[in-house]
């Protein structure tokens, strides 16, 4: 979506004001100092970043896993970090995906892609079966439905971490590193269907996801993602489309491009 | 001379300088102590509020979990508990009745002295020991190998509280399960320890056993066994869980922080019986 497109009264999906990242191992070390991004709804967001950067403990505090050290932080215009039970269905409104998919090793993948459902929803179990087969379909699970993830391929984890994620519909999707580790056919299913969500797909009900992914090299997105972001040195650029980013200087987002 | 005054102030700097060692050495313990006691204090208020505030939230979720963990801390150690309690009987009738004999009070003390024994100290002392020993260590290593593997964010990610996924049923489960392994270990010391008299020929009914038995326990008795149990099996959860759940681990921590876990739970288990010893003297 284009800046000129957007209406001028749309609630930016995610807004932060001189937001500074602490580790989540060590909170008294800062990762990021001064972050300034606006995400609207609709766009797809790759940030990149070398390993080791910060990029977990980022995209933690921007799916409201973890506070945020200072600044402000909202989300769909309403503060972050949300915990109260109270403000919970506003939170549910955010997916995320972790980096390996973190799975609760003593259920099986169709467990863990049922537990937010039966969780949250009020839906019955017919109904929480039919979803989850449906995600399962989505994401080629089905065969690993019934095993439990240490029985699974990492690759296959990310997936049913992805499926998780989906299970409750959000309108924003956060994914930790979703390319890390996965060959060619894992690569090319992940970028297709992640466009499939950020153009609207029948699993999230056809409405176009806000996507933000982050990544140690930026080459596969190119031409998938709309918009880039880097995180180098505890500082944050927000670059905007793919033009700026080959215009950019910036030593750091060079590395991701050339890896 | 000059030689000892040199000696004797070597071992005085030496033995000021252990004292000060010591008194470092106390000191940290102390506040390690303090620190710890903070800890497991504050776990637990999280944990029971959120058991009062979502007891009834997701109880499609919550209720198999509760059920798994009943399980796990009661039913599944039923058989290690029959074995304990047949030992029991013998090893307390074993060493009582040929101590009670020479006073002629074999058929007037023995079931007095089951009860007390069994159901005011040892019974749940040793079934919470045995929980802690069988499932308190499971649930650290458990837990510990979830936070590691990062499960724990993941659950708040999807919006659920860890406390409420994986405290609240093992509070609940070990509750319930010391309780009830406890009545059981009691019925069985006393059936058991009343066969033991049997085989070694004391001269005493069934029925002066059971009416000693009877004479001995007050309603007391069973209100503070309930409650004695169900603080015990709620203290090892929380201080289990605590060590598994409160920080971040890595896998190579996990095995400290079982042993951290099973000293401070039996302190506290301790400190509780003594706690209860306190108000059955006063009441």
């Amino acid at each position: 979506m284009n800046d000129s497109s957007r209406p001028l009264t749309q609630t930016p999906v995610l807004e932060m004001r001189g937001l500074t990242v602490a580790s989540m191992k060590t909170p008294s070390v800062t990762v990021a100092t001064g972050l300034n991004w606006t995400v609207h709804a609709g766009e797809f967001w790759v940030v990149g970043a070398l390993q080791h950067s910060g990029k977990s403990d980022f995209l933690m505090t921007a799916g409201g896993i973890m506070s945020p050290a200072d600044g402000e932080f909202k989300f769909l215009g309403e503060a972050m970090p949300i915990f109260e039970e109270t403000r919970m269905a506003h939170r549910l409104k955010m997916g995320f995906v972790f980096d390996g998919g973190q799975l609760l090793g003593s259920l099986t993948i169709a467990e863990n892609i049922a537990l937010p459902l039966r969780y949250h929803s009020k839906m019955t179990v017919v109904e929480i079966e039919s979803r989850v087969t449906e995600l399962l379909t989505a994401t080629d699970l089905t065969p690993w439905a019934n095993n439990t993830p240490v029985n699974v391929a990492r690759s296959w984890q990310q997936r049913a971490g992805l499926a998780r994620a989906l299970a409750l519909s959000p309108e924003v999707l956060l994914l930790d590193s979703p390319l890390t580790g996965l060959d060619v056919r894992h690569t090319v299913w992940w970028l297709g269907f992640l466009g499939e969500l950020s153009k609207g797909h029948r699993i999230v009900g056809t409405k176009a996801l806000t996507l933000v992914a982050t990544a140690d090299d930026l080459r596969p997105w190119r031409g998938h993602a709309n918009r880039v972001a880097c995180l180098s040195g505890g500082k944050f650029l927000s670059l905007g489309d793919w033009s700026t980013v080959e215009n950019s200087q910036e030593s750091a987002l060079q590395e991701l491009l050339q890896h | 001379m000059q030689e000892s005054e040199t000696t004797m102030l070597i071992a005085q700097q030496l033995r000021s300088g252990l004292s000060r060692l010591y008194a470092d050495l106390l000191g940290r313990r102390v506040f390690k102590f303090l620190l710890a006691l903070h800890g497991v204090g504050a776990f637990a208020l999280i944990t029971f509020g959120v058991m009062l505030g979502k007891f009834s939230v997701a109880r499609c979720v919550v209720r198999p979990l509760v059920a798994r963990e009943i399980s796990r801390a009661g039913v599944k150690l039923l058989p290690m508990f029959l074995f304990a309690s047949l030992a029991m009987g013998f090893l307390i009738i074993g060493q009582a009745a040929p101590w009670v004999s020479r006073v002629g009070g074999e058929n007037t003390f023995l079931g007095d002295i089951m009860a007390i024994v069994v159901v005011r100290e040892l019974g749940p002392l040793l079934t919470a020991f045995l929980v802690l020993a069988r499932v308190g260590t499971a649930n650290v290593v458990e837990l510990g190998t979830a936070r590691a593997m990062g499960e724990v964010e993941s659950l708040e990610a999807l919006g659920i509280d860890p406390v409420h996924y994986f405290v609240m049923p093992r509070v609940i489960g070990m509750a319930v399960g010391i309780f009830s392994l406890t009545v059981y270990l009691i019925l069985g010391t006393v059936g058991s320890g009343y066969l033991w008299a049997f085989v070694q020929h004391v001269p005493l009914q069934p029925s002066d056993y059971f009416n000693q038995l009877a004479g001995a326990l007050s309603y007391l008795d069973f209100i503070l066994l309930a409650l004695k149990t169900c603080a015990f099996g709620c203290i090892i959860a929380i201080v289990t869980c605590y060590h598994g759940l409160a920080q971040p681990l890595q896998l190579d921590q996990i095995s400290n922080a079982t042993v951290r876990a099973v000293g401070q739970s039996v302190i506290a288990c301790v400190l509780i019986d003594a706690l209860f010893i306190i108000a059955y003297l006063t009441v």
